[in-house]
């Protein structure tokens, strides 16, 4: 037995040794991007591992300030913060009434809005750009909110329709018989008790969208209403000119941080709510 | 029936569908139409081209390239990414010795949590972030500066034959956490008792992978392949934003949506642009069917 313990210690050095490389490879562009937003360009460029002699948060002002990270931000809550209360108010009510009433249409109705899945946003991106112009909404925040929330419906509606298939029906019978209307019975009874899918697909929502990059390149041409990621490209191009590193770096990791700060509270619901897009 | 059904189904339905209908469905049904025209953007009318469009793209060099580039990724992406998602799942899951069969190595959970962070960065974020990384006298240079390669210092992505490489390289590294923690979640549902008893039979930690966890967790690695070779067929991002040009150099890192967006907004081809859409379209359906197909194997179901 003794001779097999020992074998099974070395086994698991070595799986250990293999999976600390990989972290050290997902940590290590992130820890350098830190450490470079800290630094002076002259140090940045000196060498990748050096300390800052002085840390440099006057390059984090700069990003905030003059490269307006600050107001892109503000930007992209604007904007995602109104496509994703939209789309879960939505998207929650389609896949109620699919999941739960029977009307002629109803099957047809759900394949349509989940064909959407299937479709590449390539495909569409040519009639969308002049259909929102000719609504006028071309570089409006109402405008991408609406566009933002119409392409998150399908999987909003994919997902909570299962969810919903597979609540009890008691409840709701039971609210139906003392008098409880049928807008009363979504909001008061369903609703309520689909809240662990609401919050696995309001997470899956809220990342996508915060991640959305093809959208807003071409819908939302105003750089006073960029998004992040837009932003953070632009500037990108812009600070390479000017080649202000430190003050990219900087903005960089401000654009990092409330995604980091979000997924070290909610990790566990954060991973879970992402894979269970795929699970479905 | 209940008083009022109809009515709250109306007032619930329409505003989504009309949402959807203009922001998603009409879009989509115009690409078709558009891609047989040769729409400027500009002229009231559009005139019907038929297929024309369809076949300029084959003699188009750019949108050759694109397809090539693609399908480089759509080899490499999904591959090389379910390989490593797979081998890191092992590892977490069936490592531990006998004591802690089942429940993995020690410190599963932090690997897990570091893995899966780069899933959460914006691909502009990892653009920006890994231009940088590979600039001369970046993160790489200075990496390899550091254990003494010195020679293989270069330019990464003003290189010809290491800048679609590297655009590669982001996607794999972003994408495989999200695996890992796909995979493992699948491989801790196989039942203890099962892995125990081929254990038990002499069975070795590559043998109860191979023979047991895999099929097993097959369904997983099917839906995995199908979504990796969407974001292969994809780029766009990246491209747009890492590469020199973009899509250089030398058309090395072009890909079909960066060709589709340049032709519709740079230089007014809407109809052209749209023939490549409809063009991705077919690609991606077909890709799905045959990875759904060429993956298909019997189900292995626990009774």
């Amino acid at each position: 037995m003794k001779p097999n313990l020992s074998k099974a210690r070395i086994a698991d050095g070595a799986l250990h040794l293999v999976l600390i490389v990989w972290a050290v490879l997902v940590t290590l562009p992130l820890a350098w991007a830190v450490l470079s937003s800290l630094k002076t360009d002259a140090e940045i460029f000196a060498s990748p591992w050096s300390l800052p002699a002085a840390p440099q948060w006057d390059n984090w002002a700069r990003a905030w300030q003059e490269a307006n990270i600050g107001r892109y931000l503000l930007n992209t809550l604007i904007v995602v913060g109104g496509a994703l209360a939209l789309v879960m108010l939505l998207g929650a009510l389609t896949a109620y009434c699919l999941a739960r009433y029977d009307f002629p249409g109803n099957r047809l109705v759900y394949h349509v809005l989940v064909a959407g899945m299937l479709f590449p946003v390539f495909l569409a991106l040519v009639p969308l750009f002049f259909v929102v112009d000719q609504l006028g909404l071309l570089g409006t925040y109402h405008g991408l909110i609406l566009v933002y929330a119409a392409y998150a419906l399908p999987f909003t509606v994919f997902f909570l329709h299962a969810f919903f298939r597979g609540l009890p029906t008691a409840t709701a019978e039971a609210a139906f018989i003392d008098g409880c209307s049928h807008t009363g019975v979504f909001f008061r009874v369903m609703l309520p008790m689909a809240r662990p899918g609401m919050v696995s697909v309001g997470i899956f929502n809220f990342l996508g969208l915060w991640n959305q990059y093809l959208l807003p390149l071409v819908l939302n041409p105003d750089p006073d209403r960029y998004v992040l990621a837009q932003g953070l490209a632009a500037l990108a191009v812009s600070q390479g000119y000017r080649s202000d590193f430190s003050g990219l770096f900087a903005g960089l990791i401000i654009a990092i941080l409330p995604v980091l700060l979000a997924y070290i509270l909610f990790q566990r619901q954060i991973r879970s709510g992402l894979t269970a897009g795929a699970v479905r | 029936m209940r008083h009022g059904k109809y009515r709250f189904l109306i007032g619930a339905l329409a505003p989504p569908l009309l949402l959807y209908g203009v922001f998603v469905v009409s879009p989509y049904a115009q690409a078709f139409y558009l891609a047989l025209t040769d729409w400027d953007g500009l002229s009231a009318e559009a005139g019907l081209v038929g297929l024309a469009n369809f076949a300029d793209l084959w003699s188009d060099p750019l949108f050759l390239a694109a397809l090539r580039n693609n399908g480089f990724m759509l080899i490499v992406v999904p591959t090389a990414t379910i390989a490593l998602a797979l081998f890191f799942a092992a590892c977490l899951t069936l490592g531990g010795g006998t004591r802690r069969r089942g429940r993995g190595v020690h410190g599963s959970g932090l690997y897990r949590i570091l893995y899966f962070f780069p899933q959460l960065l914006s691909v502009a974020i990892l653009g920006v972030l890994f231009q940088f990384v590979y600039t001369p006298g970046g993160l790489l240079d200075g990496l390899l500066g550091a254990v003494g390669l010195d020679g293989l210092q270069r330019s990464w992505l003003a290189d010809p034959a290491t800048a679609l490489p590297a655009v590669t390289a982001v996607m794999i590294w972003s994408a495989v956490g999200f695996y890992v923690v796909l995979f493992t979640a699948a491989m801790e549902s196989v039942p203890t008792d099962i892995v125990e008893a081929a254990t038990l039979d002499g069975a070795g930690r590559f043998t109860v992978f191979r023979r047991i966890t895999l099929p097993l967790v097959w369904d997983s690695v099917q839906v995995a392949y199908v979504y990796l070779g969407i974001l292969a067929l994809d780029g766009f991002a990246l491209v747009q934003i890492m590469t020199v040009g973009p899509g250089g150099p030398d058309n090395a890192t072009e890909v079909i949506g960066l060709t589709l967006y340049r032709s519709a907004f740079t230089y007014g081809e809407f109809g052209y642009a749209s023939a490549m859409g409809v063009t991705l379209f077919f690609i991606t359906l077909t890709l799905t069917a045959l990875a759904l197909r060429a993956t298909k194997r019997e189900r292995v179901e626990l009774a």
